[in-house]
Order: C-alpha cells, then structure tokens, then sequence
C-alpha cells in the first residue's frame, strides 16, 4: 500500500487543495442535513415563530404509520423496477452498439440524448404519451383492451412513473457500459472464440465478469438516482397519485413538508432517507464488492 | 450572510437610484388566466390614480402553491406585503399570529376608513375571528354552482331552460343524456372537496366537524362521514361507474372544466368565479347556470352554500411607509365601481352591498340571466352553525387526504364508508398536530 502514497512536502497544501470540496460539502450538505437532524426532533408552526423539543416523537410516529411503511414498501418496488430496467436495457444498448464499428458514434449520440432531457420533462413527455384521454401510447392499449388510467388505477402511475424514470437513466448506464465493454481485451475474446465458445458464451463467461466494476458502481449510482433525482418525474406526472400509489419517500418527504407544513415529521423523514441509503451503500460496499472483481 | 450582503448591496443600490421614486408594494397572487389579466389591470389603474406607492403584483400559482410560497418567504424574511390567501387558509393564517398584521389594525393605524358593515353578510361570518374583528381584506368571493349546457339538453329531447334542481333530477337528466348519445358524460365537478363534500354537508345542513364546524377553536374534529355524505360519495361511485359522472381530477379538478368546454359532460359543477372562463370558452354552445342540486329527501329547503375564493393578507416586517401605501390600496379595492367591475366581469360575488346596488342600478341582473344566482345561493335561508363555513387549520392537508380517499373509492379499492371514515380519521390526527404545534 505504501507504493501508493503521495508525500506532499508542505504539510498545509493537502488541506488548502482539499478546502475548497470541503466547503461546498459543509454549506450543501453537511449544515442543512443537521439542520434536517435538529428540527427531526421539534414541533414548529409553519412560519416558525416557535418551535419545542419532542424527542423521537415524529420518528415513531412514523415507524407506525401504515402510509409511510406503504411508501418505503412502494420506494422498494420502484428503485429494484427503476434499477434493473435502466440497467438491463443500459447493457443491452452498449452490447450493441460495441459490435457496431462504423456508425457506433451516431448509435452514441443518440442514445445519450435522453439523459440531457430534464426530468420534469421526462415526466411530461411520457404524461402525455399515455394520457387516458389524449395519449398515443394509452390509445393503442385501448385498442388491445386495456383501459389505460393513472389518474385512477395505483398500478398504472407506478409503471408509468417506472418507465419515465428508467428511460432516463438508460443513457447514463449505456455510456458506462460501453466505456466497460471497449476496455474488454480482444485477445481473450478471441482466444474463447478459437477455443469454440460462442458469443453468448463467450459473454456470459468473459465480459460480464470483466464488466462487474462497472456494473457495481451503477448499481450504487442507479439506486441513488431512484432514492433522490427522481422527484421531478413524480411531480410532473403523478403527484404521489392516485390514492399515495407513487408517494414514494423523496416525494412525502416533499408532500408532508412543503405542501403539508409539517415540517417536524418531513425533517425526520429526509434523516431516515439518508439512513436508508447509507446502510444500503455500506452493504453494497461490504458484501457485494467482495465479488467484483477488478 | 452571503444573502444578507447581497440583498444589503441590492437595497443600497436601489435607495440610491430611487430614493425619490414611489414605495414598492409586493402583492402575491393566485389569479392564473383571464382572471388574472383583470387583477393586473386593478394594480395599473391604482398605479396610475397616484404616484406614491407602486403595486407590483406577481403570480405564484395555484392557491395552495401561493400559501406555501408565502410561508416560506417568511421564514427566510422575504415576505410580501400582500398575499392572496384562499379560505382554506384561513385557520392556518388566523393561527400565525406574530406573521399576520390584522386588516382591522391596519386600517385603523393608518386612519383609513374601514367598516364590516359594508360587507355582504357570508363575507363578514366567514372572515371574522372570535372577537369580531375582518383579519385580512375581502378580495375575491364565490360560491361554487351549477353550469350546464343548452344545446346538448335541447339534443338529449330535455328542456334546455331547465337545470335539474335535485341530485334525482341530476341521474335522470345524466341518463338521458348519456343513452341518447348527446354526450358522453352527465356531469362532471371540480373541488370534489369543496363542492362535493364541504358544500354538501353545508347545504343538507350537515355538520363537516365539530365545535361549529371549527369556528370554535382548534379543538375541533372532522365529523363528514354522516350518512347524507356517504350516500352522496357512494352516489358518485354509483354514476361513475355508470358512465353518467366523470372525475376531473383532485385538487381543483382540471379536467373538469375541458370535459364541460370540450362537450364530453352536459354539467359541470365548479365556482362562481368560473362564469368567465365559461363563457370564453363555450364557443360552440350556449351555456346555462343553476343552484346546486340538493337531495328533496333530505331536506325540503337547503341550506345557504358556503364561500370559497381567497383574501388579502398583510404580513408583518414591512416598513410603515408600505403599510401606509397597503391602506390606500385597501381603500382603493373597496371602492363600489371598482367592486362591482371585478365582480362582474369574473362571477366572483360582490363582496360590498354598495357593488351590488350598483350592479342593480345599472341594470347588470337583468341583461345577464344567472349572474345572480351565486349571490342568491349563498344568502339563501338563514345560516346555521352547519352552514358558515368550514374553518380549519391544516384544511389544505385535508383536502390532499379528502382527495386520496375519493380517488381510493372510484378505483373500488374502498367504499363511501370506509373512504370517509378514514378521511376523517387521518383528518383527524392532522387537527391534533395543528392544535400541539399553534
């Protein structure tokens, strides 16, 4: 390990070049998640003239209520759909793209624009498609006899909310893993294919493998990208609608604090948020790296 | 403090180059559309009657989005001098006693002229608190009514003069409409919160919560799971799985304004303040206007319905120069021409007996039929504890569950029963943590 490290002369220099990433990640980050902590544990009127201590009221109160464990459960089902979609069709796309040599780049181009769109955008544009009364998309299921309706059917608004927030996310894997897939070494493909392995094979068994710390560190990413970015998507399409189906966790954390005023029980949410995914990134760490292999 | 320098550098730069210049006034608003553009040409014209003070209205949304924004401006201490805040709010802001600078106050501070007599009787029993005394400045009133459409009555074999009066005339009139092919839905309704559950209970004479409806204190509980409101959700289940009622969505019910224009609904019910809209906007038939439909087994003579529409909060932490200015504004408001012009270009009420003499005077009644029904609603009988109004803290989070729990019927995930009484429970705990946290 010691081959590894960099002596700096000066003693104050690390500190000085490090300044500038730790300020942004004090006044962003760390103040207002202490903030978040503090009022966790206060009862305060909406325009804060007075505020009291009440403990770990909010958090129990919250640990028992069947909605927030409804959206923790419905958070779950949306990350894992949101999570395998992006990244399956993520790796599907770069597979493809990687055989292709001359037009590969348009192919890149064109894949990667998605990401580039906002997602409220994102949210609107899929809203439209399959609109009950207007939309494209919810035309033709009528035609194969499904009566397409998220205004009123919770499944619906998941797919719905699903599929927005994956096609987003799709660019962003597809450029991973097709940066991975062109680090591959041709001649042990090769070598696998003399030796009489065919392309799935030889996929299975040599580049996926090769591929895992790509894979792994989108994994994190992508579960991040659920818990925290997909707010937007939500808002413009949804609204934690019909009756909570999308209310997932970063939206109640929204909904019960900015439109709810009820900023003691929201605070305590956006604590437990953090926690969620810090135990989950700290598992991902421990147990899933062991298998990676770079 | 980054802030503070920026807004210290900002206000400097501008004392300096306007120091002579009028007092500004920020007025927050939630009037979207037509209604809008007029609410923009009152703030012009009092610009224009005088050069001390400027009006600057700004457009911040929805009501609900309006409310938040200003409670978040106060918390950060860029609060406007005037927010528009919807009668939901009220609780919520009547509560906040050390952000709000009481209209009464003001008026009085300011040695502007200000009497609550003037005001129409559902104005002043709506806004006044338990002493007595008008909070924040009556603005914009309604009361919400039925809209219907003519030509598709007159298509569906029905008399286009008559609106149906009762919930049964309302089925019956649906079904013809629907069956005869002359439109694709009955009716539809925006606010299902307002209109079809807070107006209900109010014109069936039904409490909506305890404690006189809230009036009383923020000791109050949500009690509108009665029978009269259950058979009215699970009529609405009824009709809409019929195809005789379509849903326009929560909250204010978008979509129920486009099913009535596009001539998808024969009947929309929706404010008084949507006559304007209505008529813009029935380009290719002649729309109709009608009370509230009532159940004729329930009670023979319905109750008075209740107000909807928003008031003029004053927010405290403004200089005395701009309070100054907010007391002329008020003055200006409240002047019957200008009452009157607003009232009935938009449908909202006439907030002011003197605008609605003047309205009479001039003849308005007469050459627009059902302009004064809204009026006519809601002075209609003697009001009882059950029909005032509704006045809650938290009300806007009500609503979002009210909302949740309609859309949980209509998609049979739950009954009229069950979907009320969880809306009443879940209501419930919101009114326990408004009481501890005010």
């Amino acid at each position: 390990m010691d081959t590894k490290r960099t002596i700096f002369p000066n003693r104050m220099l690390p500190y000085l070049l490090l300044a500038p990433q730790l300020a942004i990640t004090l006044v962003f980050f760390i103040w207002p998640a202490g903030q978040a902590v503090k009022s966790s544990f206060e009862r305060e009127d909406p325009f804060g003239l007075s505020a009291s201590f009440v403990g770990f009221t909010h958090y129990a109160r919250l640990l028992q209520d069947p909605l927030y464990l409804g959206s923790l459960g419905r958070t779950a089902v949306f990350a894992i759909a949101v999570t395998v979609l992006s990244m399956a069709l993520g790796l599907v796309f770069a597979a493809a793209v990687n055989r292709l040599v001359k037009v590969g780049r348009v192919y890149t181009t064109l894949l990667v624009w998605p990401y580039a769109v906002a997602p409220v955008i994102a949210g609107l544009l899929w809203w439209f498609l399959f609109n009950s009364t207007t939309g494209v998309l919810a035309y033709f299921l009528g035609q194969i006899g499904i009566g397409w309706d998220h205004n009123l059917n919770g499944t619906h608004a998941m797919i719905l909310i699903i599929i927005a927030a994956a096609w987003k996310q799709i660019s962003y894997n597809f450029l991973f893993f097709l940066a991975g897939l062109q680090s591959v070494p041709h001649s042990l493909i090769e070598a696998a294919a003399i030796d009489g392995s065919g392309p799935v094979k030889r996929f299975l068994t040599i580049v996926l493998p090769l591929l895992s710390p790509t894979t792994f560190f989108l994994f994190i990413v992508n579960v991040n990208y659920t818990m925290f970015d997909t707010f937007a998507i939500v808002d413009a399409t949804t609204g934690g609608g019909p009756a909570q189906a999308t209310n997932i966790l970063v939206y109640k954390v929204y909904g019960d604090g900015y439109l709810g005023l009820n900023l003691g029980s929201s605070s305590a949410q956006s604590v437990l948020l953090m926690l969620i995914v810090a135990v989950l990134t700290v598992i991902q760490f421990r147990y899933v790296e062991r298998r990676v292999q770079y | 403090m980054i802030r503070k320098f920026i807004t210290a550098g900002f206000a400097l730069a501008l004392s300096a180059s306007s120091s002579l210049a009028a007092t500004e006034i920020t007025w927050w608003h939630a009037m979207g559309g037509e209604v809008g553009q007029k609410l923009e040409e009152i703030a012009k014209k009092f610009n224009e009657s005088q050069t001390d003070y400027v009006v600057k209205p700004v457009y911040k949304g929805t009501y609900p989005e309006t409310l938040t924004a200003t409670i978040a401006a106060f918390r950060a201490g860029e609060q406007p001098a005037i927010a528009q805040i919807f009668e939901v709010g009220t609780g919520t802001m009547m509560a906040a006693k050390g952000a709000v600078y009481p209209v009464y106050k003001l008026m009085a501070d300011q040695g502007e002229l200000f009497e609550p007599a003037s005001f129409i009787a559902p104005v002043v029993g709506y806004y006044t608190d338990i002493e007595g005394n008008i909070l924040s400045m009556p603005f914009n009133s309604s009361t919400p009514i039925l809209y219907y459409n003519r030509d598709v009555f007159k298509k569906a074999g029905l008399d286009p003069e008559v609106a149906p009066k009762t919930w049964a005339e309302v089925e019956d009139f649906s079904r013809k409409i629907v069956t005869s092919g002359a439109a694709k839905c009955g009716f539809t309704s925006a606010w299902i919160t307002w209109i079809q559950t807070e107006n209900l209970s109010a014109i069936h004479d039904q409490p909506f919560g305890t404690l006189e409806n809230g009036f009383g204190g923020t000791g109050a509980e949500f009690t509108f799971n009665g029978p009269v409101q259950v058979r009215h959700w699970g009529n609405l289940k009824k009709w809409a799985d019929e195809g005789l009622f379509q849903y326009g969505g929560p909250a204010g019910g978008d979509d129920a304004a486009t099913k009535f224009y596009a001539q998808e609904c024969a009947m929309t019910m929706n404010s008084s303040a949507g006559r304007s809209g209505v008529i813009k906007n029935a380009k290719d038939f002649t729309p109709g206007f009608a009370p509230l439909p009532y159940y004729d087994n329930v009670t023979k003579e319905p109750k008075n319905s209740i107000i909807g529409g928003a008031t003029l909060w004053v927010l405290n932490g403004q200089s005395d120069d701009v309070y100054k200015g907010v007391a002329k504004f008020f003055t200006y408001l409240s002047e019957p021409q200008l009452q009157a012009d607003w009232h009935q270009y938009t449908g909202y009420l006439p907030i002011t007996n003197a605008a609605y003499e003047l309205g009479r005077k001039q003849g308005y009644y007469e050459k627009n039929p059902g302009s004064e029904i809204a009026l006519g609603q809601i002075t209609r009988g003697t009001p009882s504890a059950n029909s005032k109004g509704v006045r809650f803290g938290n009300l806007t989070q009500a609503r979002i569950i009210v909302d949740e729990e309609f859309q949980a019927l209509l998609a049979g995930s739950k009954d009229a029963q069950q979907a009320l009484d969880s809306a009443v429970q879940r209501g419930n705990e919101l009114l326990r943590e408004f009481e501890a946290a005010n």
